[in-house]
C-alpha cells in the first residue's frame, strides 16, 4: 500500500496517481497543485509528507461576511492595511511555517505572515481592498491550514503576558554579580592600604545595586509573607522575608557604622536563586489552554433567517449573525455538521444530534419537529430550521458555569508541602534565635544582636524554599514529555494525595469511535449479506457507515430501488428481494417483545421480506489498557465511574472493573459535580478524568481534574491537566511518579536543614563572617538544585524503563 | 590612584547599559517565542525564487531517498 505524497496517510480506497506520486485523496492533490503551481514544492523537501487533508465545508466561513464579527477578529484595522492572528491547530512541523510565510506567492494581497510555532498561531498582515478574511480564511483551509475561529475569540482580549518576573530575576542577576565583584577584595586583603582608602565607596557602590534587589525583586517575597500572616499562616515567605529584610538592614547599619562590609552578596544572591527557582517552576505549554470553557467550543456566528422587508411572502433572507445577538424567537439555519449553540425548538428538516461532547449520551439522538434541542449539539444530518427559546448564555448547558467553582480559585485553598514544613521551621528559627540572644546577653551583650540577627540569616530557608520548584518543575516537563500537560506545578502534589480516582466513560474510557460490533440472531446468507452491504452502501447515516466499513463488500450490486427514512431505517431492493435495517420498530413492528431491551443498546436491526432475522449491536470500544489501569489503580485508589450515558453498557463495563466499584448512569453535569462535593466532603481527595463540556463542572470541582484528549490540539474543557488519549493506560504510573516526586522533595529537605544546622553552628557561636555566609549561601542552594535534578532524572528514567 | 573612581564609574556604565539592553530586548518580545526564529532563520535562502532545474533536482532527490 503506498502512502500519500502530501499528507503520509496510507492510501486505502482510491489511489490518485499524479505526476509520478501518490496522493490519498483529491484534496490532498489539490493542495499539491496549488502548491506546486506557484513554486511552492519545497514544502516537500524540508519535511517528508508535511501536509493535512483540507476538509472543505461549503460556507463554513460564510459568517466573515459579517463586518461586526471581521472588525472583533482584526488586530489592526486602517485603510489597507489589516493584521489578524490566527489559531491553526494543524500547524506541526518546519514545513508549516515555511509555507505559511510564503503566503505572499499564492496571494500578492498577503504583505507579511509571521508564525509563532508554540502557540501555533499566524499573524498575517494583508490588504483587504484585495483579498477579504473570507477568502483569506477560505485560502488557508484550502492548503489545509484551517484556522480555528470560535465565540472566544470574539470576546475581550486579556492583557499582555506579565513578564515582570523575568525582569526582576534579571536585575537580581546583574546586581548579584556585580555585588559579588565589589565585595571580593574586602573577603581576602583586610587591612591593605588602597583597599582601606576605597572600601567605603565599594560598600556604597554595594548598597545601591542592593537596594533594587531588596525593594523590587524581592517584592514579592514580602507581600505574600504579609497576605500570609494576615490569614494566620506562616507560609516559607515569611522566614524569607524576614531573611531578606535582617540581611538588608544589618548591612546597611554595617557600612554606616563602619563596621563591616556587609552581607548585601548574600542577599541578592538569595533573592536570585529563590526566583531562579521560581522562573524554573513555570513551564508553561503555549500551545494549550486551561482555562477554556464553552466560548471556545461554540462558533462565533451562526446563520439567521431574516423576514425579507420587501416583500411580505415567505421568501426569507440568510444573514449572518454573532451568537451573542441571537434573541428569543430567532429562527436559525445549521448544516450538517455544525454545532447548535443556543436551546431552541426544532421547526424544520431531520436532526440527528450528537450530544457525546455536552451530555456523555454516546448515540446521537433522532429528533422530530416540535422537539426542545439543547446548545452543544452537534447536527450530522442535513439542514435543519430552528427557533431560538434562550440566547447563549441562558441555556442549559452554559448555565453550569455560573456556578460557583468556576469563579474560585482551586489552588489558594491547598497548603503546599513547602509550607507545611515552613510552620514548624519559621516556629524553631524563632526559638533559636530568642534563646542564642538570650544567653549571649549574659557572656558578652555587645554581640548578643550580632548573634540574633546573625541566625536569622543563616537560617534563611533558601535550600528549602527551592527543593520544591526544582523537583517540581522537573517533573512537570517529564510529564509534558509523556504527553500529560499539567497546568502548573502545584497539581503534581496533588496529584501525589489522590486516593480516588472518578472517570467520565464517553470519550474518556472509550474512543470516540464505536466499531466493536457483534451480530446476534439467525445468520444470513451470502446473498442476504449482498444485500445488505449493498444497501448500506447508499446510507449515510453514520452507524451504516461503521457497519458498511467492516462488512465483506463483495458482489455490491446496484439497488433496484432505496429509500431511508430519517430516524427509522433504510430499506433496499434487488430482485423483489427486499431488506429493511434500522431501528426494531422499523424493521419488526409486529414485534414488541425486545422493544425495551432493543432501545437500550446500539443496535442495528435487520429483516429480509418481512422476516426478522437479527441485529448488529454497537459496542463502545475501550480504550487500550482500561481493565490493567482499573487493575493497578485499585491497589491505591477507589475507582468510580460517572456516565451521563443510559446504562445499556453496564455489564460490558462491570466485566472490566473490580469488584463493588461504583458505576453511576444517566448523571447530569450538575449530578457529577455534586458527586465530587459529596466525596471531598468524606475526606476524600478525588482525580476526575473527563473529556466533555459535561465534565467540566466536576473537572473544576475534584482536587485535580484532568482532561483527556486525542488531539490536544482542539478543544477541551477548563482543567488542571491534558492527558493524550494514547497515553491513557499510563495514569497510575503518572500517580505513582508523582508520589516518588514528593519523596525526593522530604529527602531534600532533610539536606537542606543538615546546612542550616551548619550554618547555625557558626551564627550561634557568634563568628559569622560575611564571607561564610556568602560561600554557605550558595552552596546549599547550588547542591540542593544537583540533588533535585538528579532525583528527578532518575525517577525520570524509571519511567521510561516501567513501560 | 583616583583614577578607580574613572574606571569603577565606566565599568558600572557599561553593565548598566548591558542591562538596559536585557530589559529592551525582553520588553519588546524578543523571548516570547524562542522557537520559531531558530527554523526560520534555516529557510532565508529558499525565500528567493528557485530557478526551474533546481526544483526538480530537489525533488528527484527527496525521491530518492524516499525510495
Amino acid at each position: 500500500m503506498s502512502a500519500c505524497f502530501h499528507c503520509g496517510d496510507e492510501c486505502r480506497t482510491t489511489v490518485i496517481s499524479h505526476q509520478d506520486k501518490t496522493f490519498c485523496c483529491h484534496g490532498c492533490k489539490t493542495v499539491f497543485d496549488i502548491l506546486n503551481d506557484n513554486d511552492l514544492s519545497y514544502y516537500y523537501d524540508l519535511e517528508r509528507t508535511p501536509g493535512t487533508t483540507p476538509l472543505e465545508q461549503e460556507g463554513k466561513f460564510d459568517f466573515l461576511e459579517n463586518e461586526q464579527i471581521v472588525a472583533k477578529l482584526l488586530e489592526f484595522d486602517e485603510q489597507d492595511t489589516q493584521v489578524v492572528s490566527l489559531l491553526i491547530p494543524s500547524i506541526h512541523c518546519s514545513s508549516c511555517i515555511w509555507v505559511l510565510e510564503n503566503l505572499n506567492k499564492l496571494n500578492p494581497a498577503v504583505k507579511t505572515a509571521q508564525v509563532n510555532f508554540p502557540k501555533k498561531t499566524v499573524r498575517i498582515t494583508y490588504s483587504s481592498e484585495i483579498l477579504s478574511l473570507q477568502d483569506l480564511v477560505i485560502l488557508l483551509s484550502r492548503i489545509g491550514y484551517e484556522p480555528y475561529i470560535s465565540l472566544d475569540d470574539a470576546s475581550e482580549k486579556k492583557s499582555n503576558i506579565d513578564r515582570s518576573l523575568i525582569y526582576k530575576l534579571g536585575l537580581a542577576g546583574f546586581a548579584f554579580g556585580n555585588i559579588m565583584f565589589l565585595s571580593f577584595p574586602e573577603y581576602f586583603e583586610v587591612n591593605e592600604f588602597w583597599l582601606e582608602k576605597f572600601k567605603h565607596v565599594f560598600r556604597w557602590l554595594m548598597f545601591c545595586f542592593a537596594l533594587p534587589v531588596a525593594f523590587y525583586s524581592g517584592r514579592d517575597y514580602f507581600i505574600s509573607a504579609y497576605k500570609g500572616l494576615r490569614s494566620n499562616i506562616l507560609n516559607i515567605d515569611v522566614p524569607i522575608a524576614i531573611g531578606i529584610s535582617v540581611l538588608f538592614i544589618r548591612s546597611t547599619v554595617e557600612i554606616i557604622m563602619d563596621w563591616g562590609s556587609g552581607f548585601f552578596d548574600s542577599m541578592a544572591g538569595l533573592v536570585f536563586f529563590l526566583l531562579l527557582g521560581k522562573f524554573f517552576q513555570q513551564k508553561t505549554y503555549a500551545f494549550l489552554s486551561f482555562e477554556r470553557d464553552y466560548k471556545s467550543y461554540f462558533p462565533i456566528a451562526v446563520t439567521r433567517l431574516v423576514k425579507n422587508e420587501t416583500n411580505d411572502s415567505s421568501i426569507k433572507k440568510e444573514e449572518q449573525t454573532q451568537v451573542y445577538e441571537l434573541k428569543k424567537g430567532d429562527r436559525i439555519l445549521i448544516r450538517n455538521s455544525e454545532l447548535l449553540p443556543v436551546d431552541a425548538i426544532l421547526i424544520k428538516g431531520n436532526a440527528l444530534i450528537d450530544y457525546s461532547f455536552v451530555t456523555g449520551e454516546a448515540e446521537p439522538v433522532n429528533k422530530v419537529s416540535g422537539d426542545q434541542l439543547f446548545a452543544g449539539g452537534r447536527q450530522q444530518a442535513g439542514v435543519i430550521e430552528v427557533e431560538v427559546l434562550k440566547p447563549v448564555e441562558q441555556s442549559y448547558l452554559t448555565q453550569l458555569w455560573s456556578n460557583v467553582i468556576f469563579s474560585k480559585n482551586k489552588q489558594s485553598a491547598f497548603e503546599n508541602i513547602t509550607d507545611s514544613i515552613s510552620r514548624r521551621f519559621t516556629v524553631s528559627l524563632l526559638v533559636i534565635a530568642i534563646l542564642a540572644t538570650i544567653v549571649w546577653m549574659f557572656i558578652d551583650i555587645s554581640i548578643a544582636l550580632n548573634v540574633f540577627t546573625a541566625v536569622l540569616i543563616v537560617a534563611c530557608p533558601c535550600a528549602i524554599a527551592l527543593a520544591a520548584p526544582f523537583t517540581l518543575g522537573n517533573l512537570l516537563r517529564i510529564f509534558g514529555r509523556h504527553k500529560l500537560y499539567l497546568k502548573n506545578s502545584s497539581v503534581i502534589e496533588q496529584l501525589a494525595h489522590i486516593d480516588t480516582v472518578v472517570f467520565d466513560k464517553t470519550g474518556t474510557l472509550t474512543t470516540s469511535v464505536k466499531n466493536t460490533i457483534t451480530y446476534e440472531g439467525v445468520a444470513l446468507n451470502d446473498e442476504e449479506k449482498a444485500l445488505l452491504t449493498s444497501t448500506l452502501r447508499a446510507s449515510n447515516h453514520p452507524l451504516s457507515r461503521s457497519l458498511y466499513a467492516i462488512l465483506d463488500k463483495n458482489n455490491i450490486q446496484t439497488l433496484d430501488n432505496f429509500k431511508e427514512e430519517v430516524g427509522q431505517g433504510i430499506t433496499g431492493v434487488i430482485n423483489n428481494r427486499k431488506i429493511k435495517v434500522g431501528s426494531f420498530g422499523f424493521v419488526d413492528a409486529s414485534h414488541k417483545k425486545t422493544q425495551e431491551d432493543a432501545h437500550q443498546r446500539t443496535a442495528v436491526h435487520i429483516s429480509t421480506d418481512n422476516i426478522y432475522k437479527g441485529c448488529y449491536v454497537f459496542y463502545n470500544e475501550y480504550r487500550e489498557g482500561v481493565k490493567e489501569v482499573f487493575d493497578t489503580l485499585k491497589k491505591t485508589t477507589g475507582i468510580v465511574i460517572l456516565s451521563g450515558d443510559n446504562d445499556g453498557e453496564k455489564e460490558h463495563l462491570s466485566t472490566l472493573l473490580p469488584k463493588n466499584t461504583t458505576i453511576l448512569f444517566n448523571q447530569k453535569p450538575e449530578d457529577k459535580l455534586d458527586y465530587i462535593k459529596t466525596l471531598q466532603d468524606n475526606g476524600k481527595n478525588v482525580l476526575m478524568i473527563g473529556d466533555g463540556l459535561n465534565d467540566a463542572g466536576a473537572l473544576a470541582q475534584s482536587n485535580v481534574g484532568i482532561s483527556i484528549s486525542e488531539n490536544v490540539n482542539v478543544f477541551s474543557p477548563a482543567c488542571d491537566g491534558i492527558l493524550d488519549a494514547s497515553k491513557f493506560k499510563e495514569i497510575t504510573q503518572f500517580l505513582n511518579l508523582s508520589r516518588k516526586g514528593i519523596k525526593v522533595i522530604k529527602y531534600a529537605f532533610i539536606f537542606s536543614l543538615f546546612y542550616n544546622l551548619i550554618g547555625l553552628g557558626f551564627a550561634i557561636t557568634g563568628n559569622l563572617a560575611p564571607v561564610v555566609a556568602a560561600i554557605l549561601m550558595p552552596l546549599s542552594s547550588i547542591s540542593i538544585v544537583v540533588f533535585t535534578t538528579i532525583g528527578t532524572h532518575i525517577l525520570g528514567r524509571r519511567f521510561n524503563e516501567s513501560k | 590612584m583616583s583614577i578607580i573612581y574613572m574606571l569603577l564609574a565606566i565599568s558600572v556604565v557599561v553593565a548598566l547599559g548591558f542591562f538596559a539592553a536585557f530589559v529592551m530586548s525582553v520588553k519588546s518580545g524578543q523571548y516570547d517565542d524562542t522557537y520559531t526564529p531558530s527554523v526560520r532563520m534555516l529557510f532565508d535562502d529558499e525565500l528567493v525564487k528557485e530557478s526551474k532545474t533546481s526544483i526538480t533536482t530537489s525533488k528527484e532527490e527527496s525521491i530518492k531517498t524516499k525510495e
